[in-house]
């Protein structure tokens, strides 16, 4: 017994006295690639198909012969959906590691959490997630959907081809949703939508008690007039939501649903059949049918081990990341920050879903908008597509507080955040 | 604007012929016939939605017989194209693959798997259409429940031809129930007749009537009306609607409040008996939930197509496994802690993240579907504003059950007896010569697997991942507590009364405030009874 | 009065002697040792150090109150993020018009959610000495109003640690609300600088490695203070029968409320340091999970030894560190494991360990 006790403060000691001895010793013949999602904690359903979608896409580029002659390296870290801890990982993968380009984050939290890091320490951040917009970093590259690549074509198709009259906004309490909300809000009010006719709801993560919410929805919908709600319901508590929608008798034909952030990683943990008709907007759908769609979706399958698995938007965000990033180094011919960003910029590479991704000025990508509606094999039929790509908005035009502002990393502007009134570049750390 | 022809199928431009035809020919409703089916049966096959919704017009006004079969199929997404010869099928899911039928020959077409049959796919507009027009085919259905949920789904929606027909139906309509709804469905129409008297004798005819698309007519003609006569019945017919619907309303919160608090008790109900009886901070007990849900995932797995029975074989599946594990930690670990009650919190800390990951790397970091069986979805209809929904009657009965079959098995089974016996004083049970070990696990067993049941309760109501647990365990302690430790009928009456609060809050104060409110709540209530609803009595309460 | 106060405490005087080694050490390390040595110590190793510390603090406040007073505190996190909000709304205000909206005096949240005023509750912390009170008071003052109620009112045991565990996780759900006004889900971020420096610059991180060292040590010796007087005395006694304390005639809710107070002071305090050291601060910090793994800390680490609480927070969060860069897949397992071994197999923790070497020795 006290020899394991012996052995154990061993161990604490040895593991006390390794801390001090951190940093150093990077191999030089590998560029080293961050990877940055939780493996564990809320988010980790989300997160953990991101990080096998970044390990296959540097498996593929590691046969194709890697990148300047070098190959890749993946390092994974777990930031455990614990927003600090994401910020003391991105400095680890940044000052530790060396890394040349990290790749992560999902919540918009854990991007403002690791954001000052990025800046202060000079890295290169992929975001692949749709978000809310109002933020533009020298750093920080957008793959994911400003508002109006989402929500502005998802609301311009109720309202046209549904005709849609009555509005509820329901969305989870924190920063997305309320974005979105405040967007499509004043966008609604120009169109001459009455206060009457849009109804507001925000819920706490994770909210599993819909009754007395879907019945209120029943009722506003009740009112004679064509109804949807546009859901900016966070992941874990669309399942119940969807759920009660259907059990109180709501099909998709009296109120449909569109929703931002339900995906076929989120219908396949569900029973589908209350959703089917309800409709999502996203800037990628599985089912699309394009050669190089079809070759991703075999790839992923063959990496994963398993045919039932499906893809999504944020894959596909993180597939043109790391094509632009390649193509960025390429052109660079380093790995350098500052060279690999002034290069990025103008950059395209081609959608999953035919077109081609465009690196903007602001940091942000062009991409198509598709409007699905959920099957009953939890794929989604495209109704409704853009004619062209929609090109990233940092700064919403229909909010008071962005409408002047503008970001454009391009000399002579330099600049996240350029008031184009006032001439100035407001909330620069650098 | 020109149908877009899709060059798919080799009879393409015959397709893009009649499609356009159609454009431009109306169809006639009176003459019709199986030529309509068969040409509208075509359109269907196309894979262009302005074309089909052209084919399911002529369907639906052929007036063949088959119509209502065909279209009720392309509603219910049961029509398949087979891959090899392009033909059309009804498919429905059967032991060996999908048992098909011919829609025109109305035979059996044998058999076919998933992959070897392309769906119909069809979108919101054309659902909307189908139900239209199964449900005016559904008007002459034999059976009157069939009658009367059609005549319901059309109330909003009448046009002029089935306007037409309902006046024709009202008439020769036996069954009194379908009737109404026929009458109130022509009121509705005629609250946009001309003359405000007949606007009137229609507002009469509505008045009672709760349904939604009542109120939703009589509001979209008070918004427009000119007539002071018109607008004061319908403004006193609405008011009435609107007290009944407040009274209905309270009564929903109540059922609301109820199902809330039937889910707060199973999933403190094991934790009553591990925390209470026990006194061990099981904080792996969400952990324990989530494994039963997770057997409920498994056992469908093992007997796809039989969702129901799976459900109920899970029951006792679930008990067992989440027992199993619990009497391997109690033996494993807690055995090892009685008298430090406090650093059974840190042990089953660390066992609740040591489960979480397993199931992560052993089943999947995401969630998984688990089905539920038919008779679980939908609501009962009590009239029209009151509609229970079935999932959380059942989850009402099942709490209930599993809180009587537990009280019995504590108060009068062999077991129950000991157990009470050891919680009260061990070292006298002991000299009584009760073995406290064997009746430690048990217990403990016992508590695990009635978290287990909770799991299969809750896998029908929420996701079921890694995380489920995490999100039940806080609430369970709250309930326990507030209801007194130890006291199982405490627990059942804080889950009730806190999930009826919180629901009675939650319209006035929205989901975050009343979830709130019902936290300072409890604290302020335990200040006032600082050993909770029921608190235990006697010299064992003095800590 | 502080060869008192360490007397008979081995494992505090070699705690101490330790801390006080490494806050010398550390910062020359850093600064005066060239980069490419392999003696030199990162920034990054300085500010994970700095943020261990305060979470040693916090450990320290939560081993007072369950150590010695036999209050076993689910809700110390609470304490914890209103100092970290408190400093927070501070560097908040220092950004001034260096928001991305470029007001001056809005945070650029609630620009954003169209506030056209600062509520009355952030006037005044665009001074320091305004927010430095606040850090203490705020915690102080909800823990005394909270003890007073409940001490009061006799609640005790499992009661107490739920209600205090409810108390966290309303205000967790408060401070997701958007409409408090505290930035709801992201909480506050992008700070600038403290008292005029920059908090990206090493000489701040150090300074700020330094100011969390001294308040553990400041910290140990207070609650070491405490334990050693006979108001310690007393509080063991009601930790260990408090009902014959009371019937003896001590005012047991008084002395029980006093030390809570001051625990809630402390662990305000831990995180007014912490806050500008990881540069974030949000309602997941009032998280009931965070509560509970900072009691795992002190009985990972051994309880009612003060120093066993600092011993516990350092290695858990070191090994939390560790392991998720080293095994992200299954670091759980590897953390799980160490929990329940621990309890196990050494019911005194880590300190009883070597209280038990000292004694054979």
């Amino acid at each position: 017994m006290t020899k394991t006790r012996f052995m154990a403060s061993a161990a604490a000691l040895t593991a006390a006295l390794s801390l001090g001895m951190s940093s150093l010793a990077s191999a030089a013949d590998t560029i080293k690639v961050g990877i940055l999602h939780s493996l564990s904690g809320t988010m980790a359903i989300s997160e953990t198909t991101l990080k096998d979608t970044m390990l296959m896409l540097i498996d593929e580029q590691n046969k194709k012969g890697g990148l300047l002659g070098k190959q890749l390296e993946p390092v994974v870290v777990d930031p455990a959906s614990n927003w600090p801890l994401f910020a003391e990982k991105a400095r680890e993968l940044l000052e530790k590691d060396k890394v040349a380009a990290v790749f992560g984050c999902w919540t918009s939290v854990s991007r403002k959490s690791v954001l000052p890091v990025f800046e202060e320490l000079n890295g290169l951040l992929f975001y692949p997630v749709q978000y809310e917009g109002e933020e533009s970093s020298k750093n920080v590259f957008y793959t994911g959907a400003a508002p109006n690549q989402q929500a502005i074509p998802a609301v311009d198709y109720l309202m046209n081809d549904l005709g849609v009259k009555r509005w509820v906004l329901a969305g989870t309490d924190y920063v997305y949703p309320r974005t979105t909300n405040k967007i499509l809000e004043a966008y609604l009010k120009a169109k001459g939508v009455a206060d009457a006719d849009i109804m507001i709801n925000y819920t706490p993560f994770g909210h599993s008690d819909w009754q007395s919410i879907v019945s209120d929805i029943k009722k506003f919908g009740s009112a004679g007039k064509k109804t949807a709600v546009v859901s900016t319901i966070n992941g874990d508590a669309n399942v119940p939501f969807y759920k009660e929608l259907g059990n109180q008798g709501i099909s998709s034909e009296d109120i449909p649903v569109v929703a931002f952030s339900v995906g076929e990683e989120e219908l396949s943990g569900i029973d589908t059949k209350p959703l089917v008709g309800h409709l999502a907007a996203w800037n990628y759908f599985m089912s699309v049918d394009t050669p190089e769609n079809e070759s991703f979706i075999d790839t992923w399958h063959t990496f994963i081990k398993n045919d039932d698995r499906v893809t999504n938007d944020p894959m596909e965000a993180h597939y043109i990341g790391f094509n632009l990033w390649v193509k960025a180094v390429e052109k660079a011919g380093s790995t350098d920050t500052d060279k690999v960003a002034a290069a990025i910029i103008g950059l395209e590479t081609p959608n999953l879903t035919g077109g081609k991704a465009v690196m903007l000025k602001n940091h942000h990508i062009t991409k198509p908008v598709l409007i699905g509606e959920i099957q009953d094999d939890g794929q989604f039929a495209v109704v409704s597509e853009t004619d062209a790509e929609v090109p990233g908005d940092a700064w919403s035009d229909f909010l008071p507080g962005s409408k002047d502002i503008t970001a454009d990393w391009t000399p002579p502007i330099s600049c996240g955040n350029y008031n184009s009134v006032t001439k100035t570049c407001s909330g620069q750390n650098y | 604007m020109p149908t877009r022809c899709l060059p798919s199928a080799l009879s393409a431009l015959r397709l893009c012929l009649i499609a356009g035809l159609t454009f431009i020919v109306v169809v006639p409703l009176a003459q019709a016939g199986p030529a309509e089916l068969e040409q509208g049966v075509e359109l269907i096959q196309t894979n262009d939605y302005k074309a089909v919704e052209q084919g399911v017009a002529l369907v639906a006004a052929s007036g063949d017989p088959r119509a209502r079969d065909l279209l009720a199929a392309l509603q219910d997404s049961k029509l398949y194209l087979r891959k090899e010869d392009g033909q059309l099928f009804i498919g429905a899911r059967g032991e060996a693959g999908y048992d098909l039928v011919d829609p025109l020959t109305e035979t059996a077409a044998g058999t076919a798997a998933k992959r070897d049959l392309k769906p119909i796919r069809i979108n919101n507009r054309l659902r909307s259409q189908l139900r239209t027009a199964v449900a005016t085919l559904n008007l002459t259905h034999p059976d009157a429940s069939v009658r009367l949920t059609a005549v319901n789904e059309m109330l909003d929606r009448v046009d002029a031809d089935s306007l037409a027909l309902l006046r024709d139906l009202a008439g020769e309509e036996k069954n009194a129930q379908v009737r109404e709804g026929m009458t109130a469905a022509i009121a509705l129409a005629d609250l946009q007749a001309e003359e405000p008297a007949r606007r009137i004798e229609a507002l009469d005819q509505l008045e009672g009537n709760l349904h939604p698309a009542v109120q939703g007519g009589i509001q979209r003609l008070l918004s427009q009306e000119q007539d002071a006569e018109v607008r004061a019945t319908g403004e006193r017919l609405l008011e009435a609607i609107q007290f009944k619907r407040d009274l209905y309303g309270f009564a929903e919160t109540l059922f609301f409040g109820l199902s809330l608090g039937s889910v707060l008790v199973l999933a403190a109900i094991g934790l009553a008996i591990t925390f209470g009886v026990m006194g061990v901070i099981n904080m792996a007990h969400g952990e324990l939930i989530m494994l039963g849900a997770y057997t409920t995932y498994i056992v469908q797995q093992l007997m796809p197509g039989h969702i129901g029975l799976a459900l109920f074989l899970a029951i006792p599946a679930a008990f067992v496994v989440s027992g199993a594990v619990g009497i391997l930690i109690e033996r494993g670990v807690i055995r090892f802690l009685y008298g430090r009650p406090l650093e059974t919190l840190l042990a089953t800390f660390g066992i609740s993240l040591i489960l979480q990951q397993l199931v992560r790397t052993l089943i999947s970091p995401q969630n998984v579907p688990v089905a539920n069986p038919d008779w679980m979805s939908g609501s009962w209809q009590i009239n029209s504003v009151l509609s229970l929904t079935m999932n959380r009657m059942y989850i009402i009965a099942f709490c209930l059950i599993v809180f009587t079959a537990l009280y019995l098995v504590m108060r009068k089974t062999q077991l129950g007896l000991q157990v009470r016996a050891v919680s009260q004083n061990r070292a006298m049970a002991r000299a009584m010569g009760v073995r406290s070990a064997r009746v430690d696990a048990l217990t403990f067993g016992l508590g695990s697997g009635i978290a287990g049941v909770a799991g299969v309760a809750l896998s029908q109501l929420t996701n079921v991942g890694p995380n489920l647990g995490q999100s039940y365990i806080i609430d369970s302690f709250m309930v326990v507590v507030f209801g007194g430790v130890g006291n199982l009928w405490g627990t059942l009456v804080a889950g009730m009364s806190l999930g009826v609060v919180n629901k009675i809050l939650e319209p006035w104060a929205g989901a975050v405030l009343a979830k709130i409110l019902v936290l300072v709540f409890i604290i302020l209530f335990i200040q006032k009874r600082p050993r909770g609803l029921f608190p235990q009595k006697g010299r064992a309460a003095e800590g | 009065m502080r060869l008192g106060t360490l007397h008979l405490d081995r494992g505090g005087q070699i705690f101490l002697a330790l801390l006080t080694l490494t806050t010398i050490l550390v910062p020359i390390l850093n600064l005066a040792v060239p980069a490419d040595s392999p003696m030199h110590v990162s920034t990054f190793t300085v500010t994970l150090l700095g943020k261990y510390l305060t979470y040693a603090l916090l450990a320290i406040a939560v081993d007072l109150v369950w150590g010695y007073l036999g209050i076993l505190s689910l809700g110390h996190g609470a304490f914890f993020a209103l100092g970290g909000y408190a400093m927070g709304m501070y560097l908040m205000r220092q950004i001034g018009d260096r928001g991305v909206y470029g007001n001056p005096e809005l945070p650029d949240f609630m620009v954003f959610l169209n506030w056209q005023e600062l509520p009355w509750f952030w006037h005044g912390f665009d001074m320091f000495w305004f927010a430095a009170l606040m850090v203490m008071l705020v915690p102080g003052v909800l823990a005394f109003v909270f003890g007073w109620l409940t001490f009061r009112s006799r609640v005790t045991g499992v009661y107490l640690s739920i209600i205090t565990q409810a108390l966290t996780y309303a205000l967790m759900l408060a401070f997701f609300r958007n409409e408090m006004g505290f930035g709801g889900n992201n909480g506050l971020t992008d700070f600038k600088d403290l008292l005029g420096f920059d908090l990206q610059s090493d000489v701040t991180r150090i300074g700020l490695f330094i100011a969390s060292a001294l308040a553990v040590a400041g910290g140990y010796l207070a609650c070491r203070t405490i334990v050693t007087s006979k108001l310690g005395r007393v509080t063991v006694a009601i930790r260990d029968a408090e009902s014959r304390t009371r019937f003896i005639g001590y005012r047991v809710e008084r002395f029980k409320l006093w030390v809570f107070t001051f625990s809630a002071v402390l662990a305000g305090i831990a995180g007014a340091l912490y806050v500008p050291q990881v540069g974030i601060i949000n309602p997941g910090e009032f998280s009931p999970i965070n509560s509970i793994e900072i009691v795992v800390w002190v009985a990972i680490g051994g309880r009612a030894t003060l120093y066993g609480a600092v011993l516990g927070a350092l290695l858990v969060n070191y090994g939390k560190t560790y392991l998720t860069g080293v095994m992200p897949d299954a670091w759980l397992f590897a953390l799980g494991g160490l929990f329940v071994l621990v309890t196990l197999f050494l019911p005194y923790g880590i300190a009883g360990l070597l209280r038990r070497k000292e004694t054979t020795a």
